[in-house]
């Protein structure tokens, strides 16, 4: 078990031959991810890293049964192939690219949600289960299979709290990096419940960072309703106030979105909260053993 | 990207949003020349920078002749203006803005801003305008008020009814009036990729007018691309030189008081190896995001401007690298050490992909001032135990 996909999930590339598209579908296809496929408009008919390439997402769906597409287009055109997936009832998109306009992605999250296709990203490593399917940018070795699942804001602290997970002996069951923009697909508070129900998982890593109050939410989802412990983290302890820092997320407006009233709701929530990304094994350690 | 006042009301003009006649004026003549032009009785003299709280340190001023402006103009002019939005650093006015004065009756607030949790833009509005509008939010969030548009219908007779009425605004023309600023307020949010707009504060005259006596824009980087003349309103001259040659390549970086240089790939990371520096009892020197594609010219323009503030006693590099191969940071690190005279001890850590190539590059390399660390805890406390040393 495990959440979103596994082994079984077949997956299309949305910008399938352009330049991170192909060196990224193809470390993913070695990993061992069912690609069945990809689209780039005028290239339908040719074929691509040993899999057929389709114009539009509707023909692709509709000749591979893939649920699951992987989004690498250019940043200006992310929201028509986010809506162009959702239209062909794609079930699962993961946006990789960086930099699309918020302004875009509200419109394309919107259309979305009202076709039941889920999201994660924009902006973000992806997803992946452990030595079943890998959809996205991530380095597959790190991630060794286990019973930890890990959601987080930030790619390389994803990278981070799953190394130190498997350092410590334990493994990872899904790792699903959200991304940091403004507008986001899946958060915490969606995901969490997927792990709570995934009989694999036996604990949850989540990682934050300022800005926003998605981890506020997730706090108050934690406390009524995950019985399996929670270990977070939350980046920009140190951050001063009002500057930015580098993702859109990553902004304290106000009085709200602190990295303080994050690690405090989320105490209260019970959830083990370390004040170094370096803790995290050790804390993943210490639950699991009790 | 944020923008000057008098910048964000020329936008306001063209949306027929009602704003005080200004002209913008880069020198005390030209500020003269300008409230000529205006014509009086009353102008304001308003320095340009980009930061909020101007008037209470001092930048805004209220002047009743031609030789007033002058005077005014020539104190404001070329100060350092330290608000609560600045630093302690505070920030010179290059430019000023000479207005003219209005007939206030009442002040409000209005705003338009991204709600995140609804994913959709907001109308923010209250009725405690000219005040610290987060200290109003703290302790008297009832008087503001929110209203969610979504983008799919756009800015409906709904919205506008919820505005007056919610701020108590009775006489059906003002009414009208008032409705309508904020429908083009929101229609020019939307058709700019605007990050957030604010009027504080919106202003109704004794003739019963709306009018925007401030007015405070920001953009989405990421859509600057569609809007060139928006991006043609930049001026690199409020943005933190550092930051901005950081930026244009491929880095971002923020300095903030400590002793101990970051060098990290990922903004979440690097802000992880700032908190973790921290709680080794160290302090960290600044933000600096290498980005996914660290080469050996960025590592070394990254040591380059982290080396130019004189407080910093050790760098830590610390990449986890998923794609970015370990090897070739390394090697870049060595290159980086041959361009740029590294003085303080730099404590690497490369973990992830290739990770015991790049420790036997480093190893063999055999450079007095690089030390190893094997992962985010040990190389952190290395910096702090280094930093602590150099004092």
């Amino acid at each position: 078990m495990s959440i979103l996909v596994n082994k079984d999930t077949k997956v299309i590339v949305q910008g399938f031959t352009g330049k991170e598209g192909s060196f990224h579908a193809e470390q993913c296809l070695a990993y061992g991810t069912k690609i069945v496929g990809g689209v780039t408009p005028n290239k339908g008919g040719t074929e691509h890293l040993g899999q057929p390439v389709f114009n539009t997402v509707k023909e692709a769906v509709a000749s591979t049964g893939a649920t699951v597409s992987m989004i690498f287009v250019p940043p200006v055109f992310v929201a028509d192939a986010v809506m162009e997936a959702a239209d062909a009832g794609i079930e699962l998109a993961v946006i990789i690219t960086e930099g699309a306009p918020v302004r875009d992605m509200q419109a394309a999250k919107a259309y979305a949600t009202k076709h039941n296709m889920k999201t994660i990203g924009p902006n973000c490593p992806g997803i992946i289960t452990a030595e079943e399917c890998k959809i996205g940018i991530m380095p597959g070795m790190i991630f060794k299979k286990g019973n930890v699942g890990l959601i987080s804001k930030s790619g390389t602290l994803t990278y981070e709290g799953a190394n130190q997970v498997c350092r410590e002996g334990f493994g990872i069951s899904t790792a699903v990096g959200i991304g940091g923009d403004p507008i986001i697909g899946l958060s915490y508070k969606q995901l969490l419940p997927m792990f709570e129900a995934d009989p694999e998982t036996h604990a949850i890593v989540m990682i934050g960072e300022i800005g926003g109050d998605l981890e506020i939410q997730a706090a108050a989802y934690i406390k009524e309703h995950i019985t399996k412990p929670v270990v977070a983290f939350i980046a920009g302890q140190t951050a001063p106030k009002g500057k930015r820092m580098g993702h859109a997320g990553a902004i304290i407006s106000g009085g709200a979105g602190t990295a303080a009233e994050k690690m405090a709701a989320l105490e209260a929530a019970g959830v083990k909260v370390v004040v170094s990304p370096s803790e995290i094994g050790k804390a993943i350690a210490e639950v699991l053993k009790k | 990207m944020n923008i000057h006042e008098y910048q964000a009301k020329q936008i306001f003009a063209k949306y027929g949003v009602p704003t005080p006649k200004g002209l913008m004026a880069e020198s005390v003549e030209q500020a003269v020349e300008n409230a000529k032009v205006l014509g009086g009785p009353i102008w304001v003299v308003k320095a340009q920078i980009h930061a909020g709280g101007r008037g209470l340190g001092g930048g805004v001023k209220l002047a009743r002749s031609i030789e007033e402006v002058e005077k005014l103009s020539r104190e404001i002019l070329g100060m350092t203006l330290i608000t609560h939005q600045t630093g302690p650093e505070g920030k010179l006015v290059q430019k000023l803005y000479i207005e003219d004065g209005a007939d206030i009756k009442d002040e409000l607030y209005l705003g338009v801003v991204l709600d995140r949790a609804r994913e959709m833009p907001v109308i923010m509005a209250s009725t405690e305008g000219g005040m610290a509008i987060e200290d109003v939010a703290h302790n008297t969030p009832e008087k503001i008020i929110k209203i969610a548009v979504d983008p799919a219908i756009g800015f409906q007779g709904f919205h506008g009814r919820e505005l007056v009425f919610g701020l108590g605004i009775t006489d059906p023309n003002e009414q009208k009036k008032l409705i309508s600023f904020a429908s083009k307020l929101y229609k020019l949010y939307m058709e700019n990729d605007a990050e957030m707009i604010e009027i504080n504060p919106l202003v109704k005259t004794g003739s019963g007018e709306f009018l925007a006596l401030d007015g405070k824009m920001g953009f989405d980087d990421s859509a600057l691309g569609r809007h060139p003349d928006i991006e043609a309103m930049r001026d690199i001259s409020e943005e933190d030189a550092d930051e901005r040659e950081a930026g244009e390549y491929g880095l971002s970086y923020v300095s903030l008081d400590g002793e101990i240089g970051c060098m990290v790939n990922g903004a979440g990371l690097a802000m992880g190896t700032m908190d973790t520096i921290n709680y080794m009892g160290g302090t960290p020197a600044n933000f600096l995001d290498v980005g996914g594609k660290a080469n050996a010219e960025t590592v070394a323009k990254g040591f380059e401007i982290i080396l130019k503030n004189p407080k910093v006693k050790a760098i830590f590099v610390n990449i986890f690298g998923g794609i970015v191969r370990c090897d070739r940071i390394a090697n870049g690190i060595l290159e980086a050490t041959k361009l740029v005279d590294v003085h303080v001890p730099v404590i690497v850590r490369l973990d992830g992909t290739n990770a015991p190539e790049a420790a036997e590059i480093l190893r063999n390399a055999n450079i007095a001032n690089v030390i190893a660390a094997t992962d985010l805890a040990d190389g952190a406390a290395k910096a702090v135990a280094a930093a602590k040393q150099a004092k």
